[in-house]
């Protein structure tokens, strides 16, 4: 019943607004607007490029605004100290295009209402000024050199080699999780292979290997201020990409491609809970490559202690092959098949 | 037997040269498998237009969840069946949704639909020719385009649903359909599909290069052509160049999912085991996919640029401004849009080096982009505008096109990209710059066309509450999400709450949706339009909007062959509005300078 009510209502609002389309041509007729040249009648000019104007104030008013009331949404805590350069790189760059953008638009939208049309009046014929084009060539390439080189020199920067006293963190997305080893004492990484794969060792580490006898794998990111650190990403499925609001961190995890990206964390964990006011604050690593069904569900905490905290943190942790003991047996078993399997695949490729 | 064959088809080419005789066409040649420019152009135009609706149709309901994450939307059950269980909408069915919508839009509706329509139709008759160089060519290419289309619209009703790892289709996600249930039946038919589609776009793309170059009329120079013509032009080149290149990474892509090659799988643990592929780089498809992906961005833009130019020129009543630097930047665009494609992967793990030099190539494209802004401007200053439909979509496309142009100066910048990349800026900034402004380029040319290709005039007044709806709710909607990507908010995310750091910024999100619904119900105003236009609108006359082109000198009803006599012979450039001296504020292009002395310039005197 009413369903059918609504639906009779949406009918008769159709058949309302058809009339008063009908009535509005036929008006139209009546006037004489039909006689005119399309664009040239007085009311529907004027209209429309007031409009125009209304829409130049009333739209820039309402974006002024609302680009004021969500600053402090829109400006994640930072917490690096890239994420600085890139941070004042990106509003120097914003003020740049936003003076553009605000003369441009002002002139785009005032000349519609200045220039309609009017009877008496001729355009002014103007095909070319040749000074004029070169001028407003050079400006912007000139602006768009000074952009490259601020950009080339931050890129630079952030993309250069790590510290060889960075610390190594191990990042492997997966459908639909993070997966984080760290070197241990030893500060190396144990090989691994995504044959070795399975429900406990979901990393694939190679345990014949010994630098992989004292990694661990922990549930929370723990990184230690002002010290850098080193990322590590793979994946082992499909494209992820590793995203760290908070740090302006981002770079893809991409299966057979082992990536990297290293900066310096700022503030701890803490010391953002007190400057946010909130108790509960947790920097986060989310993904930003689509991967699927859990695609937006890839969260993982990171915490930042003082160095001190973090040793202590360090040396709470235990390796994982003394969590998980009954993986060194099967182990030793696996990588002999292992060395088997080698064996057969370079036979086959001597074959080719 | 054969004699005789040869002699009837010479007989027939004579007759369609000479045009004397006029041999009655059945139903079928004259509008289903027609060889006519204009019927195939009008055939683009509805096939975009329905794609269109499509699309936006895709992006309401997934706008729904964003805007509304936590309700239910027991209502939908009845469209879509199985994808929501309790009101909850499937997420992977959400991922096939924004697939969908970006598939859509830029390659059936912005590309086909735009292109297909434009430079079908306007090519001949703004050079002065019959019609395409091969006709059949041209009616193949609508056919296969649409083949390509019904293999794309059934992909939206399979079981398994259609392709949901992103527009991009970056494997390894889209290679197994372990990862994803989109990857599996839908990804072969979205496979298919654009194998289709892109045999279309080569069969339209050397037709449209031909005919350019070869059927322009007597006196139609390179330099006498409109710029729509340069656009559909360079355009054209473009898709040439480099739609071959998206259907090797499409056939590499095939192979690896059907075939068990590894072109881009190596690695790969999934679904409890660990596959074979070995050697095959992620990396190397989005390479090959973005040889296409950039240019194609401009085979979207590029026509509108064309449009736009001529609309604004046309209806400021004053020459374009710049006329060579329109064509001179228009070339520069073409020729940097293929050295640009790895801005899209400065955080795959490519080498920062190459970031480097894509960071460079790419910012030089704002100069020419700000050289044809600027002639906007300087075409509009001291103008005497008539405010047509048209015109106010071409106004509003110049404002889209600096408000989304200006923030690729920002995701161009390698190092501004880490943060923004993936993020709704980059939603923000190519919707409104080649999603917004290349749809109001698009309702600029068929409020302009219209005309011309139906004899009919659209309703001005329906036009105007179309036009303030939809460019209100264009800026409502991709403004705000500005806001949303400098925080950070990834894309193609089902739901933000379960982030602390994404789970601000709900009203605002509520807001967009409630823009986008705006938007789209606008369109239905602009469908009435349009089909009650065509049957019942004012009757329009040869030359409504008092503009150059040649196009306008054919009948109201331009028949098969455009012209009833001679083709009209071109004496000067599209753009003499407002000449000083003339009588009238237009000179079409076939009026001889001889019958203009009046408003002749001293070195135009000699002239014919």
């Amino acid at each position: 019943m009413i369903t059918l009510a609504i639906g009779l209502s949406i009918v008769l609002l159709l058949v309302i607004l058809f009339l008063l389309f009908r009535i509005g041509t036929l008006a139209s007729i009546f006037r004489g607007s039909t006689q005119r040249a399309v664009g040239t009648t007085k009311t529907s000019n004027k209209v429309n490029s007031f409009l125009m104007l209304l829409f130049l104030i009333g739209g820039g008013a309402a974006f002024a605004w609302s680009f004021a009331d969500a600053w402090d949404d829109m400006n994640q805590p930072l917490a690096s100290v890239h994420g600085g350069w890139t941070d004042s790189l990106f509003w120097t760059t914003m003020i740049v295009i936003g003076i553009v953008f605000v003369i441009t638009q002002i002139l785009l939208f005032w000349y519609s209402y200045k220039y309609q049309h009017k009877d008496e009046k001729r355009a002014y014929y103007y095909p070319h000024n040749n000074k004029l084009e070169i001028v407003w060539t050079m400006i912007p390439a000139v602006v768009m050199a000074i952009l490259v080189f601020a950009g080339w020199k931050t890129w630079a920067n952030i993309t250069s080699a790590a510290p060889a006293d960075a610390v190594v963190v191990e990042v492997m997305g997966k459908q639909f999780s993070w997966l984080v080893r760290y070197p241990g004492a030893d500060g190396k990484l144990g090989e691994a292979n995504v044959h070795l794969i399975d429900a406990t060792n979901e990393i694939g580490v190679d345990f014949s290997d010994p630098n992989a006898m004292d990694d661990f794998m922990p549930r929370e990111i723990h990184v230690p201020k002002g010290k850098p650190v080193l990322f590590k990403i793979r994946s082992r499925d499909v494209i992820h990409s590793v995203f760290l609001p908070h740090f302006r961190v981002k770079m893809d995890a991409v299966p057979g491609m082992p990536t990297k990206f290293w900066f310096v964390p700022t503030k701890t964990t803490a010391e953002m809970r007190t400057e946010t006011g909130n108790s509960e604050f947790n920097y986060e690593m989310a993904c930003t490559e689509i991967c699927g069904r859990g695609h937006f569900a890839m969260r993982f905490i990171l915490v930042v202690d003082e160095p001190e905290e973090y040793e202590e943190w360090l040396a709470s942790q235990t390796p994982f092959i003394e969590q998980n003991p009954q993986l060194l047996t099967k182990f030793t078993n696996d990588s002999k098949d292992q060395v088997v399997l080698e064996k057969s695949a370079e036979e086959v490729k001597t074959e080719l | 037997m054969s004699s005789t064959d040869i002699s009837l088809n010479k007989d027939v080419h004579h007759a369609h040269d000479e045009h004397d005789h006029h041999h009655d066409q059945n139903f079928f040649e004259k509008y289903i498998f027609s060889q006519d420019h204009k019927v195939i152009a009008k055939q683009f135009l509805f096939a975009g237009i329905f794609w269109g609706f499509i699309g936006g149709f895709l992006s309401i309901i997934f706008r729904l969840q964003l805007g509304w994450p936590e309700a239910t939307f027991t209502f939908l059950e009845p469209i879509l069946g199985n994808w929501i269980v309790n009101g909850k909408l499937d997420p992977e069915f959400y991922l096939a949704l924004v697939t969908m919508h970006g598939t859509i839009m830029v390659f059936f509706v912005l590309t086909a639909g735009l292109s297909g329509t434009f430079s079908n139709f306007l090519i001949p008759l703004q050079i002065g020719a019959r019609d395409m160089a091969s006709g059949f060519m041209n009616m193949l290419s609508f056919w296969v385009f649409f083949l390509a289309s019904v293999v794309m619209f059934t992909s939206l009703f399979i079981e398994t649903g259609p392709a949901g790892g992103g527009w991009t289709v970056y494997p390894p996600l889209s290679a197994l359909p372990q990862a994803i249930s989109g990857s599996g039946l839908g990804m072969t038919l979205w496979l298919i599909s654009m194998a289709l589609f892109i045999v279309s776009q080569l069969l339209g793309g050397v037709n449209y290069i031909t005919t350019v170059i070869n059927l322009r009329t007597k006196g139609m120079s390179m330099t006498k052509l409109p710029l729509t013509i340069w656009s559909f032009f360079l355009t054209a080149i473009l898709g040439l160049l480099s739609f071959p290149v998206l259907l090797s990474a499409a056939l590499l892509l095939i192979f690896d999912r059907s075939f068990g090659t590894s072109f881009f799988l190596s690695d790969i643990y999934i679904a409890g085991e660990a596959l074979a592929n070995t050697g095959g780089s992620a990396i190397l498809f989005q390479h090959l996919f973005w040889f296409l992906g950039h240019p194609e961005v401009y085979i979207v833009i590029l026509p509108t640029f064309g449009i736009v130019s001529e609309v604004i020129a046309t209806n400021s009543r004053k020459p374009i401004f710049g006329y060579r630097a329109m064509i001179g930047s228009m070339l520069g665009i073409s020729l940097l849009s293929f050295v640009v494609w790895a801005h899209h992967m400065f955080v795959t793990g490519m080498n920062p080096f190459l970031g480097s030099v894509f960071m460079f190539l790419t910012l030089i494209i704002a100069v020419p982009s700000a050289v044809k802004v600027f002639n906007w401007l300087a075409t509009l200053w001291r103008g005497n505008i008539r405010f047509t439909t048209a015109m106010m979509y071409a106004v509003a496309f110049v404002s889209l096109f600096i408000s989304g142009g200006l923030t690729g100066i920002i995701l161009g910048n390698s190092a501004l990209d880490i943060q923004l990349h993936d993020t709704y800026f980059v939603i923000a900034h190519f919707h409104l710059v080649m999603g917004a402004a290349a749809f109001f380029g698009m309702f600029c040319g068929i409020y302009h066309w219209f005309p011309k290709m139906f004899g009919r005039m659209m309703d001005e007044k329906l036009g105007f509450i179309h036009f303030w709806l939809t460019f209100l709710s264009a800026y409502l909607v991709f403004m705000p999400m500005h806001y949303i990507g400098i925080a950070g908010f990834p894309r193609r995310y089902y739901s933000w709450t379960g982030f602390d750091a994404f789970n601000t910024f709900t009203d605002l999100n509520s807001f967009i949706s409630i823009a986008a619904i705006l938007g789209f119900t606008a369109q239905l105003i602009f469908l009435f339009n349009f089909i009650y236009s065509i049957f019942k609108g004012r009757r329009a006359t040869a030359n409504p909007w008092h503009s150059n082109t040649l196009e306008w000198t054919t009948p109201v009803n331009p028949g098969h062959g455009n012209w009833p006599g001679e083709i009209p012979t071109v004496y000067r450039w599209p753009y003499d509005y407002s000449k000083p001296g003339a009588p009238e504020d237009y000179i079409p292009q076939n009026v001889p300078f001889s019958q203009t002395q009046s408003s002749n310039l001293p070195y135009e005197r000699d002239l014919e």
